[in-house]
């Protein structure tokens, strides 16, 4: 794994050599060729989004009739429907045919929810961050409040308390983890808030609003990008548990963590209905891992000082 | 005792006082989300209870009062440790927990031992060894736990332990064999946080002057290790593990699901499927205040080995 980059040996160092002054460093964006090593990552993660937006390049359509008659086929059966390339489940529907359209409401709610939940957290921690006073107290103290409630059991009452739905899921997904956002948006902007670009952008007169968009977010979003990015494998596994206990998006519309569910009862007989939707839940939030990992690496000021 | 100082009294005052607006917070979160699901009156009558019925549970229930005053109703009642009464059992919430909390806490305590006993020794293998083989293959063995869905694991346990192998039983409380694959299917994220997190801190501490003084003296790896690197490396590892007690318990309801696990996180699927609702609030309610406990033991603890910590904690 060479995109583990604590892992990466470093070149062998000449003792007491003096190294070369470092030029200061300037945050910037990474450029594309930066990303070569995360390039297996990207290109699964590329096949999980072209499955989710265009399922009809794999399977047909989402309907496809349960037929009783072939329940519970083993990988590659034939049928007069066609190949049952991963077998059938107890009623008799593809499981690739579910398989890919649950990729589409895994997708659509962990990028539904990160988008939310970075968008209210990061507006609210720079709200917090700028104006110090009772309003950033109460955001934080609302944000701590949240965070101190074991996350997990936070969605579930959630999704209980608004009834399950794509929709509700997104929301509650969002309301739980805002607040991760929230934290580091505020403290970048604190930061930023005491460097000499604020401080003389603020004296040549420009307008608190227009320091903040101009100069403040860009500071603040690199940090919000590697949240954003570790967030969206959570997301994926948070959705998928909660579909497991029955308060993801609601049957027959297909989701992993339902079918994992449905297939514990057959676990005994019928493998490939546990083995299939883990798999592609595990390989979906594995290169989301990895890829987050790597944009850390890339961006995150702290891990750049520790790669020194 | 120079530790009761007043520096330190202050900082315990202080991060008692955040504990508790913590748990303020909560029961109000709770609270407001109790009456989002819906009218419990309607839910507690029969089918065929007329509109006046209804009323009469209202008034019973104090679901007529203005809301303030059913928000210091419920303040109150949480502090005779009436935690509200479950629709479906006709018997206290906290009652029902209380039968269950012995088997989630026995699964939590074996899963904490296990993923502490596997994930320093990981942590510490992989910062130590981190450009040899050895350093190289554990970590993204680590990451591969990170990504594995607690119930999928859990799964492919029984399918391999129990279906295939019978080693093992699939579900159900009988002895200590029957703790083993839920154990290790709940460890499994503890395990690798706990294993980043060592790693992270014993390479922060390696790279730290003193332990290039104990080299340059003529101290061992081991010596290194042991003498100097652990004691201050393992500060953030015990505040993580403090707080991994109340993650596991949250965690104990997909594992619990899995294994047919007799435990508090069985008992909330169950009382989300039957739409008993004061059990499932009671639950989470009190799985929020272990955590927030448990995150206030741990500043303490951390104040007490650490005393940077609350000679800055007032800055």
């Amino acid at each position: 794994m060479t995109s583990e980059q604590g892992l990466r040996p470093t070149p062998p160092s000449i003792p007491d050599a003096t190294p070369a002054p470092r030029p200061p460093r300037k945050r910037r964006l990474p450029r594309l060729r930066d990303f070569r090593s995360a390039l297996p990552f990207v290109v699964i993660l590329g096949i999980y989004i072209v499955v989710a937006l265009v399922p009809a390049l794999f399977v047909g359509s989402v309907d496809v009739a349960a037929e009783l008659s072939d329940r519970l086929l083993p990988p590659g059966s034939v049928t007069d429907t066609g190949t049952h390339f991963l077998g059938t489940d107890q009623l008799g529907r593809d499981v690739l045919n579910r398989l890919v359209f649950g990729t589409r409401v895994s997708l659509t709610i962990a990028v539904s929810a990160v988008v939310f939940a970075g968008l209210v957290g990061t507006t609210l921690g720079v709200i917090a961050g700028t104006y110090r006073g009772a309003l950033g107290a109460l955001i934080m103290r609302l944000a701590d409040v949240v965070l101190s409630v074991p996350f997990f059991l936070l969605a579930i009452l959630t999704v209980v308390a608004l009834g399950p739905s794509l929709v509700n899921v997104v929301i509650c997904l969002a309301l739980v983890r805002w607040p991760r956002y929230t934290r580091v948006a505020y403290g970048q902007t604190l930061e930023a808030g005491g460097k000499e670009f604020v401080t003389s952008a603020t004296a040549i007169g420009a307008t608190k609003l227009w320091v903040v968009l101009r100069h403040v977010v860009p500071e603040v979003l690199p940090s919000v990008i590697v949240v954003a990015t570790l967030e969206l494998g959570t997301m994926v596994l948070y959705e998928a548990s909660l579909s497991f206990i029955g308060l993801g998006v609601q049957p027959p519309t297909p989701s992993w963590g339902a079918m994992l569910s449905d297939g514990r009862a057959y676990i005994g007989t019928a493998w490939w209905l546990t083995t299939f939707p883990g798999l592609a839940l595990f390989v979906l939030v594995l290169s989301v891992n990895l890829l987050g990992d790597f944009v850390r690496d890339r961006l995150d000021p702290s891990e750049q000082a520790l790669r020194q | 005792m120079s530790f009761l100082s007043a520096g330190t009294l202050r900082f315990l005052a202080g991060r008692l006082g955040q504990a508790v607006i913590q748990v303020l917070g909560v029961v109000t979160i709770v609270f407001i989300l109790l009456r989002l699901t819906g009218d419990p009156a309607a839910l507690l009558v029969p089918q065929q209870a007329t509109a006046e019925d209804i009323a009469r549970v209202r008034e019973q229930l104090g679901l007529d009062q203005p809301i303030w005053i059913q928000y210091l109703d419920y303040l109150g009642g949480l502090l005779r440790f009436d935690f509200g009464y479950s629709f479906i059992q006709n018997r206290p919430a906290l009652t029902l927990i209380g039968e269950r909390l012995p088997f989630t806490v026995d699964l939590a305590l074996a899963a904490l031992v296990l993923s502490v006993a596997v994930g320093v020794p990981v942590g510490i293998i992989s910062a130590v060894y981190r450009k040899r083989i050895a350093g190289r293959v554990l970590m993204p063995v680590v990451l591969v736990g990170q990504s594995m869905p607690a119930f999928w694991l859990g799964l492919l346990l029984i399918l391999i332990f129990s279906v295939n192998l019978r080693w093992l039983p699939a579900t159900g409380v009988d002895g200590v064999t029957s703790l083993i694959l839920p154990a290790v299917t709940l460890a499994s994220l503890s395990f690798a946080t706990i294993a980043r997190i060592t790693r992270s801190s014993f390479l922060e501490q390696l790279s730290a002057d003193y332990v290039r003084t104990a080299r340059s003296h003529g101290a061992g790896t081991g010596r290194v290790l042991f003498g100097h690197v652990l004691r201050n490396a393992s500060i953030p590892v015990v505040t993580l593990v403090g707080l991994e007690i109340a993650s596991l318990l949250g965690g104990a309801v997909i594992t619990e699901t899995i294994f047919a696990w007799p435990g508090i996180g069985q008992l909330t699927v169950q009382s989300i499927q039957a739409n008993d609702f004061p059990v499932v609030q009671a639950i989470v309610l009190l799985v929020a205040i272990v955590y927030i406990a448990a995150n206030l033991v741990t500043d303490i603890l951390y104040s007490v080995i650490d005393p940077r910590v609350r000679l800055t904690a007032g800055k």
